[in-house]
């Protein structure tokens, strides 16, 4: 197989239709457009759905109808269009059928800007919608990892019965890098047990999200409970860089792990003992990753390009117990790598005190870098 | 071994293509390479530029503050980026979009009146090859022209396949600058 | 359903097999069970029971899976024609249809439905038009008439300050992606009859794939509305049809000469 040079975006419809998706449902959005374009065309020319809907509502609650019928079906949008999914997505969690979403991610809150943002993590790693609910969340880093993490995300999906969430940001959607795509999977041609799509020679089905008996309710989030436990045992992916003899972690997801990645081998050159630790799977969170580190490692820093929304999560599975500085470039910009390597240096020649709030700390060298 | 190289001008420049030409290059030579495009609003003439890493390893930023090389051209380009090149980087400006002298002592500039020797090759949109070409040859240890023109063969646009042969001439005119 | 025949007996009158035996969860006196009827005898009749879809939606209809012998599935609020939207799509040889109430059809989903019917989807909407929110416990609707007393209104619907209902079928009908628009009502025996047509009209346009098909129907709430069951069908009568003329507002040429 031979390698393209593929932009994000369109690399990632791709990926979707090799794996077979039999349905697409979008609404224009920058930085994701260009999929709902190559989808616009690619779709019906293999005789699979596609339709551009009134409104981010319209698309999810498209998925939502696509995917009760057993389907493989997916949208994709950017932060503020995700905002609108919530609705659908709580009530496609709800009733525990598969689909695939990607968020490419973009500064916000509001309207935010078209920049490169990690602005979702929260509300996509930690519900967004109402309930409780636990979409499986994986935030690939290069054109490649998107389309690999793509291509398996159906079958994840339908693994766990639950919402597979690919993060990536506009970066991610808007760059071009060599790849390679994988073979185009036949299309599925048994369906679910479940699956609402016409009851010929069987009882008729029914698929709802509505339980107003409470103890019945209580079951249903129970059993979504067990899938994510399953999952959270077995779907982590997380990739190391240059750590077999650190002694210190940059940990960073997506974008800012690769620009770190950048910073980390600028400290190896200087013979810094630091390695690279890049959280793949988001939820499932790398725990015993973190966990590991924290006992063995001499200091942390995470990087984000947020206010330090996964740095929460490092926080709890790390009990901060070891000094963890934090750097975070919120609203659409991406730090730069010498940015990150000026805060590796700071950890290893002045680590924080344990337990001193990382955030904080941050936050009060930007108050005063920035004048607020 | 990383190379990063940044081509801002005006939107219509094809300062874009350009960059993905070069992507395309350094992976048909089995190189790791990111393109990372500026991306807007503004779908018509407004600025423009991308950034390409070409690189023997995983690439790490898809951004850099100092760049290896840098063609700039029109003035905005110049002024953001003249001063962001690395010591010892190339500057590759079309001077005849610049009203002013090169600043930099400490790189590789080379002035290349480029829309107007495209002008003389029959079209002003291919002053992107002259900078191209320029800046080829004057980064001999990154890509050569050679591989280039296959790669320029391979993805120019079917719609512009009757300018490949002036683009090649463009190529190699540009290829003449060489840095002193 | 099962039943033993005696000589010289014919049955004149049964369950639809589209219909499951469930017990009724409407109110007394409300044609939600009439509308179910309907449609359950129309699936029955084309002999699709088995080729159907429906989607539910949110308001006392959200149990209307619960009735009916086919698939069905259950959408939130107002959002039923983009999910009919997904499963037509993705299921195009199957016939979908969408059960929605005023408030959730031509409140939160007037976007949805509008959305549908431009595109010419090409599915059924069965929408019940009572002129008021009933699962919620009566508060003012869309549709609630000017001076109509509710929950939310209680010195009847002011236009001043709460506007003017919406005549949905007519502005539908402006779509060109509509096949076939009609308002039916019923509150009485030669109602229900032309509104059972309507319905079979309504399937018979999506299975010619002319495109968007919805039978609105005016419907009485009289828990809500504080009426008799008999007075709350006269409400209709008197107050509904006047403000929301029965009629048909769009149908396609096709239809023409489909006999029913």
């Amino acid at each position: 197989m031979t390698k393209e040079l593929l932009k994000g975006n369109i690399a990632f419809a791709e990926a979707a239709v090799r794996a077979g998706v039999d349905a697409y449902f979008g609404y224009p959005i920058t930085p994701q457009t260009e999929a709902l374009e190559y989808l616009s065309h690619r779709m019906p020319a293999l005789g699979r759905a596609f339709v551009q809907a009134e409104s981010e509502l319209g698309a999810i609650n498209m998925v939502y109808g696509a995917a009760c019928t057993g389907r493989r079906t997916m949208t994709s949008s950017s932060s503020p269009g995700v905002s609108l999914m919530m609705e659908g997505l709580s009530y496609i969690a709800g009733t525990e059928i598969p689909m695939v979403l990607v968020d490419v991610m973009r500064g916000g809150p509001g309207l935010g800007n078209i920049a490169p943002a990690q602005s979702d993590y929260k509300h996509i790693v930690h519900g967004g919608g109402h309930g409780d609910y636990y979409p499986i969340v994986l935030a690939p880093a290069n054109i490649q990892e998107t389309i690999d993490l793509t291509y398996g995300a159906f079958e994840l999906a339908e693994k766990y019965r639950s919402i597979v969430v690919i993060l990536i940001d506009g970066s991610i959607g808007q760059m071009m890098e060599p790849a390679e795509l994988p073979p185009m999977k036949p299309r599925k041609k048994q369906f679910p047990e479940w699956a609402t799509d016409g009851c010929e020679g069987r009882p008729a089905r029914f698929l709802t999200s509505i339980s107003l008996d409470p103890p019945k309710q209580e079951i249903t989030n129970l059993r979504i409970l067990k899938r994510w436990q399953e999952a959270r045992a077995n779907e982590v992916i997380c990739k190391e860089y240059f750590m077999e003899d650190a002694r210190y972690a940059v940990v960073g997801f997506g974008t800012a792990g690769r620009v770190a990645l950048s910073a980390v081998r600028t400290a190896r050159a200087e013979g810094i003992p630091v390695g690279l630790v890049r959280p793949v799977s988001l939820h499932p969170f790398p725990e015993e990753v973190m966990k590991r580190l924290s006992k063995t490692l001499d200091g942390m820093l995470v990087v984000e390009m947020n206010n330090g929304q996964m740095l929460d999560d490092v926080l709890v599975y790390t009990k901060e117990s070891l000094p963890i500085s934090f750097i975070g470039r919120p609203g659409g910009v991406i730090p730069m790598a010498e940015e990150i390597y000026s805060s590796i240096q700071q950890l290893v020649n002045n680590p924080p005190p344990i337990g001193s709030s990382p955030r904080d700390r941050w936050f009060a060298k930007v108050c005063k870098e920035k004048g607020l | 071994m990383q190379t990063e190289i940044i081509i801002a001008g005006f939107g219509g420049q094809g300062v874009l293509f350009a960059g993905q030409l070069l992507a395309y290059t350094a992976m048909e030579e089995g190189l790791d390479v990111t393109w990372y495009p500026s991306y807007g609003p503004e779908m018509r003439g407004g600025t423009a530029n991308c950034t390409v890493i070409i690189a023997d390893e995983e690439i790490g930023a898809p951004m850099v503050s100092r760049p290896t090389a840098c063609i700039a051209m029109n003035l905005p380009s110049l002024d953001k980026y003249e001063n962001m090149v690395k010591p010892d980087g190339v500057l590759i400006v079309d001077s005849s979009m610049v009203d002013r002298p090169l600043k930099r002592e400490d790189i590789k500039s080379v002035a290349i009146p480029g829309s107007k020797l495209a002008e003389e090759l029959g079209n002003k949109r291919m002053s992107n090859m002259i900078l191209l070409g320029a800046l080829i040859a004057n980064l001999p240890a990154v890509i050569s022209l050679e591989a280039f023109e296959r790669s320029l063969k391979e993805h120019l646009p079917e719609r512009h396949m009757h300018l490949l042969e002036a683009n090649l001439t463009a190529l190699e005119k540009g290829a003449t600058f060489i840095a002193v | 359903m099962e039943t033993t025949l005696n000589r010289n007996e014919t049955i004149v009158y049964q369950r639809p097999a589209s219909f499951r035996p469930a017990p009724t969860h409407y109110c007394p006196g409300c044609t939600h069970g009439i509308a179910h009827r309907l449609l359950a005898e129309v699936v029955d009749e084309m002999g699709i029971r088995e080729n159907t879809i429906g989607v539910a939606s949110v308001g006392c209809s959200v149990f209307t899976y619960h009735y009916f012998n086919f698939d069905f599935t259950q959408a939130p609020h107002g959002r039923a024609p983009a999910m009919a939207t997904g499963i037509k799509r993705t299921l195009p040889e199957r016939f979908v249809l969408t059960y929605q109430g005023d408030g959730d059809l031509a409140s939160i989903g007037m976007g949805e439905i509008t959305g549908a019917a431009a595109r010419g989807e090409n599915i059924t909407v069965i929408f019940i038009n009572n002129a008021i929110y009933g699962m919620t416990g009566g508060q003012m609707a869309p549709t609630t008439l000017p001076g109509q007393k509710t929950s939310s209104s209680q010195d009847g619907r002011d236009v001043k300050t709460a506007g003017y209902p919406i005549r949905t079928s007519e502005m539908l009908a402006t779509l060109d992606g509509a096949a076939y628009v009609v308002r039916r009502s019923l509150h009485s025996p030669k109602e229900i009859r032309r509104a059972k047509k309507a319905v079979r009209m309504a399937f018979e346009t999506q299975a010619r794939g002319l495109g968007f098909s919805m039978v609105e129907l005016l419907s009485s709430c009289p828990t809500n509305w504080g009426y008799e069951a008999n007075d709350a069908l006269t409400w209709i009568e008197e107050n509904m049809v006047p403000y929301y003329p029965l009629g048909d507002f769009k149908v396609h040429p096709a239809l023409a000469d489909v006999k029913i």
